[in-house]
C-alpha cells in the first residue's frame, strides 16, 4: 500500500514535469546539472545558498507580475519602480539606522500607491495596461533623474542593507542562510495561499473571459488592482532586497520589468491571461538566472546575451502557445474557474452593474490584500 | 495529446541545448582576451595616441603647481586676440548630460566657477542645454544655440566622437570662439579642446600597476561601463594589450556600472576559480566588486577604482592593494577659465592638456582628509577647493 503510494507520487510528479506547466522545472534541473558539471562546486549547499540569495529579488518580482500577468494585464513599471525604491532607501536612510524602519514603511506605501494607481487607471479609465504602466514607468524614472540628476547618492545604512546582504551564519549543512531566501519562501508560500483562495480563482477567471467572471459576479476593477498592488508591493521588496545586495546605483533595477516577464512566460503562465502556476512563474526566474549563470560559466561574451534572452522568449511562447490550442481542442480548461461553481441566481446576468457586485463569499477574501 | 506535449517539449528542449552547447564551443565567440596571443587586436587601440599619452604622463606639465587646472602639457599656444572685447559675455553650453557621478562633481564645480565669473564681471550668463546622453539631442541643441542663442562663446562637452563634428563646425562656421572639453571631435576647428591626457594614459596606469602586483597567468576580471565611448575604450585598449603582453588571464563584462551585475559576474568568476584582480573602467561600483569579494569570504583581489570618494574610503577602510587612477574632474572649471582668457586676448593652447596623476596609497590619507564629508560620489581630484562655497555646495550636491 505505502510502496504503492510512492510510485504513484513519483510517477506523478515525473508526470508534472512533462507537462506544460513542469516544463519549466525539466529545464531547471537541466541548467543546475550542466552548470554542475561544468563547476561542480555549484552544487555545495552553501554555494547554492548563494544562488538563492541572488535569484530572490528576480523571483519576487516574477511573483508579482504573474499575479498581473494571469489577470490579463502587463506591468512595465516594475523596474523602475525597484531603481526608485532604491534610491529612496539611499537618500532618505543614508547613515541613519534609526530611519530603516520608517522609511520601510514609506516605501511600501509608496509601492501600493503605484500599483493603485496603475490598477485604477487601467479599470476605470480603461486604459490598456500596457500604456499605463509604460507610462508610469517614464514618470518614475522621470522622477529619478530629477530627484538625483541621474547618478548615484550613497548607500543606505548597513543595518539596512542586512536584509539583502546578510543572514544567518554558521548553519547546519547550509552553512549561511540569507534572509532573502527566507523572504522568498515566505512569499511564494503567501502567493501560493492567494492563489488557492477564491481571490486567485477570480484572478484566472478574470484573466480567461472578463465577461464570464462578471456573470459569475466577480468584482472585476477590484481583483486586477490588488494584482497590480502586489506587483508594485513586489518590486518594493526585490528594491529593498537589491539596495542590501548591492547598492544604491541609478541602473539598479533596469529592465526587470522585462526580466519578470520573461520568468513568467517561461514558467508557462500564457500571455493575455487565464492560465498559470505561480510557483513555476518562480521556477522560470530560477531558470533564467541559471542560465545566465551557465553563460557566465561557459564564457560566453556579453554581448550576445540579449539575443539569447530573446531567443528563449521566443522559443517559450511557441511552446505555450501549442500546448494552449492542443488543449482548447480537448475541452475546457482545467484551471477554468466555472467548473463546479454556479452563478448567483439573484443576478441578473445581463447587468452591466454586475461588475460591482459580487456573491457575499468572495468579499472578504478580496478584502485580505 | 501527451505525445503531442512530449514532442514540444523535445523541441524546445534541443533547441535550447543546440544553442548553449553552440554559446559554449564556438571558437569564434571566445572574447579575443582569452587566447593570449599578443598582439591585441582591438580597433580602438592607437599605437600614435598610445605613444603620445605614454610620453604625456611623464612629462612635468607647465603653469602654476597649486592651480592644476591651469596647467598644460606640451602646449602648442595661438594667438587669440581677434576675439579680445571688453564687457560680460554670454556662454552657450552644450552639455552631453550630467548622468554620472563624475559629471555631476564636474557641473558642481563649473557653476561655482561661473559665479566667480560673473562676480567679476567677464560673464554675463550662462545658457545651458543638457542633451541627457543623446547625439540628436545635443546637436539640436549646438544647433539652437547658433540660430537663437545670441551666444559670444560656444562651449561643446560632445556626447559622441563622430555624430557632433558635424554641429561642432558648424558652431564654428559663425565666427564665434568654441570650446570644446572632456570628450573630443574629428576637427581642429575649435580655438582650443580641454582634456586630461586621456584614455590611454589611464589604461596604462592601471594595467602596470596591475601587472606589478601580479603575476603571469593571473586572472583580472575588468569591468566596463557601456561600449563606443572613445574616452572608456580606450582605457581597455591600453589595459587590454598590457595585460596580454604581461601573461595576465584578463576577461571583460560590460555592466553599465550595475552594482547588481558587477556583484553576480565576480561570484561567478570566484566559483570558476581564484581572481587576483580588479581592472575597472570608472570607480562607480569598485565598492561593489569589493563587496562581492567580501560577500564570498575570500581575500581581497588587487583593485584599480578612480578618485570617487566611495571608493577612496572603502579602500582605507579595507586595506586593498589599491589604485585610484584620474581623469581629472577639474577641466570643467578649465573651460570657464579659457573663455576668460579668450575675451582677454590671452593665448591658450590649442590643445590644452591638464595633467592626470593617479593616487597612490602614500597619498590616500591625505586626500580623504580633504575630502572629508563630502558624498559618496564626489570626485577627490574636483579642483575647486579656492572657490566660493566650498565645502557646503559640493558636501550639499544639489544639482544647479
Amino acid at each position: 500500500m505505502n510502496e504503492r503510494s510512492i510510485g504513484q507520487s513519483l510517477s506523478r510528479a515525473g508526470l508534472t514535469l512533462v507537462r506544460p506547466r513542469g516544463a519549466v522545472f525539466l529545464l531547471l534541473l537541466v541548467l543546475l546539472v550542466w552548470i554542475t558539471v561544468l563547476n561542480p562546486s555549484f552544487a555545495e549547499p552553501g554555494q547554492l545558498m548563494r544562488f538563492i540569495q541572488r535569484v530572490a529579488p528576480v523571483a519576487i518580482v516574477a511573483i508579482g507580475q504573474y499575479f498581473v500577468i494571469v489577470s490579463g494585464e502587463f506591468d512595465l513599471s516594475m523596474g523602475s519602480l525597484v531603481t526608485a525604491q532604491v534610491v529612496i532607501a539611499g537618500n532618505l536612510i543614508g547613515q541613519d539606522d534609526s530611519r530603516s524602519i520608517p522609511v520601510l514603511g514609506f516605501m511600501l506605501l509608496f509601492g501600493a500607491l503605484i500599483g493603485l494607481i496603475n490598477g485604477l487607471v487601467t479599470t476605470l479609465l480603461r486604459v490598456p495596461s500596457f500604456i499605463v504602466t509604460l507610462g508610469m514607468m517614464l514618470a518614475l524614472l522621470g522622477g529619478i533623474l530629477f530627484w538625483t540628476g541621474g547618478a548615484a547618492t550613497g548607500n543606505p545604512a548597513d543595518g539596512f542593507r542586512q536584509i539583502g546582504r546578510g543572514g544567518i551564519r554558521d548553519v547546519p549543512i547550509i552553512d549561511f542562510l540569507p534572509w532573502s531566501a527566507l523572504l522568498l519562501a515566505v512569499i511564494l508560500a503567501a502567493a501560493i495561499w492567494f492563489s488557492r483562495r477564491p481571490f486567485g480563482k477570480s484572478l484566472i477567471a478574470v484573466g480567461d473571459n472578463v465577461t464570464m467572471a462578471r456573470y459569475a459576479g466577480v468584482r472585476v476593477w477590484w481583483v486586477k488592482t490588488s494584482a497590480f498592488i502586489l506587483s508594485s508591493l513586489s518590486a518594493t521588496v526585490a528594491g529593498v532586497l537589491l539596495v542590501g545586495y548591492a547598492g544604491v546605483h541609478p541602473s539598479v533595477g533596469r529592465g526587470y520589468e522585462f526580466i519578470a516577464i520573461t520568468a513568467v512566460v517561461l514558467g508557462g503562465v500564457v500571455l493575455g491571461g487565464g492560465r498559470g502556476w505561480v510557483v513555476a512563474a518562480a521556477a522560470g526566474a530560477f531558470a533564467l538566472e541559471a542560465l545566465f549563470t551557465l553563460l557566465n560559466f561557459a564564457g560566453v561574451p556579453s554581448t550576445m546575451r540579449d539575443a539569447i534572452q530573446g531567443g528563449i522568449i521566443i522559443l517559450a511562447v511557441a511552446y505555450s502557445a501549442t500546448t494552449f490550442r492542443a488543449r482548447r481542442r480537448r475541452g475546457p480548461l482545467e484551471t477554468s474557474p466555472a467548473m463546479g461553481k454556479r452563478p448567483d441566481p439573484t443576478l441578473d446576468p445581463v447587468s452591466p452593474a454586475l461588475q460591482d457586485r459580487e456573491p457575499a463569499g468572495q468579499r472578504t477574501d478580496n478584502g485580505g490584500i | 495529446m501527451r505525445r503531442r506535449a512530449n514532442v514540444a517539449i523535445a523541441m524546445v528542449g534541443a533547441a535550447a541545448l543546440i544553442a548553449l552547447a553552440g554559446c559554449s564551443t564556438d571558437p569564434t565567440v571566445t572574447p579575443p582576451e582569452d587566447t593570449g596571443t599578443p598582439p591585441v587586436i582591438n580597433e580602438w587601440f592607437d599605437q600614435a595616441q598610445y605613444d603620445k599619452q605614454f610620453a604625456e604622463r611623464g612629462v612635468t606639465p607647465q603653469g602654476p603647481s597649486s592651480q592644476p587646472y591651469l596647467q598644460y602639457i606640451n602646449a602648442e599656444m595661438v594667438d587669440t586676440s581677434e576675439f579680445a572685447s571688453a564687457g560680460a559675455k554670454k556662454v552657450c553650453f552644450a552639455n552631453a548630460s550630467i548622468s554620472n557621478p563624475w559629471r555631476q562633481t564636474g557641473w558642481i564645480t563649473m557653476n561655482q566657477q561661473l559665479k566667480e565669473l560673473q562676480a567679476s564681471g567677464a560673464i554675463s550668463e550662462m545658457e545651458t542645454r543638457d542633451a541627457q546622453d543623446n547625439d540628436d539631442t545635443q546637436i539640436a541643441d549646438i544647433d539652437y544655440f547658433i540660430e537663437e542663442g545670441n551666444c559670444d562663446v560656444f562651449l561643446i562637452s560632445p556626447n559622441s566622437t563622430a555624430a557632433m563634428t558635424p554641429a561642432v563646425e558648424r558652431a564654428c562656421a559663425t565666427g564665434k570662439p568654441v570650446i570644446v572639453f572632456d570628450r573630443g571631435v574629428q576637427t581642429d576647428c575649435p580655438v582650443t579642446f580641454i582634456h586630461p591626457i586621456g584614455g590611454f594614459a589611464w589604461g596604462i596606469d592601471t594595467a602596470e600597476f596591475l601587472i606589478d602586483h601580479l603575476q603571469a597567468g593571473d586572472k583580472v576580471v575588468a569591468f566596463r561601463i557601456l561600449p563606443g565611448v572613445d574616452v572608456l575604450e580606450q582605457r581597455w585598449a591600453a589595459a587590454e594589450k598590457l595585460f596580454s603582453e604581461a601573461g595576465i588571464d584578463a576577461v571583460d563584462y560590460f555592466t553599465g556600472a550595475d552594482p547588481v551585475k558587477i556583484k553576480q559576474i565576480i561570484s561567478d568568476e570566484l566559483a570558476k576559480g581564484d581572481v587576483k584582480g580588479i581592472w575597472m573602467d570608472a570607480g562607480d561600483g569598485a565598492v561593489a566588486a569589493l563587496e562581492a569579494f567580501e560577500d564570498a569570504g575570500v581575500d581581497y583581489p588587487v583593485i584599480t577604482g578612480e578618485d570617487e570618494l566611495s571608493f577612496l574610503r572603502k579602500w582605507k577602510e579595507t586595506g586593498v592593494t589599491g589604485l585610484a587612477p584620474v581623469y581629472s574632474n577639474f577641466q570643467w572649471r578649465t573651460t570657464l577659465l579659457a573663455v576668460q582668457k579668450i575675451f582677454a586676448g590671452e593665448e591658450v593652447p590649442k590643445e590644452w592638456v591638464l595633467p592626470q596623476d593617479p593616487i597612490f596609497v602614500d597619498e590616500l590619507d591625505s586626500y580623504l582628509a580633504k575630502n572629508e564629508g563630502m558624498p559618496g560620489g564626489h570626485y577627490a581630484k574636483f579642483g575647486g577647493e579656492d572657490l566660493v562655497g566650498y565645502p557646503q555646495v559640493w558636501q550639499a550636491r544639489v544639482m544647479p
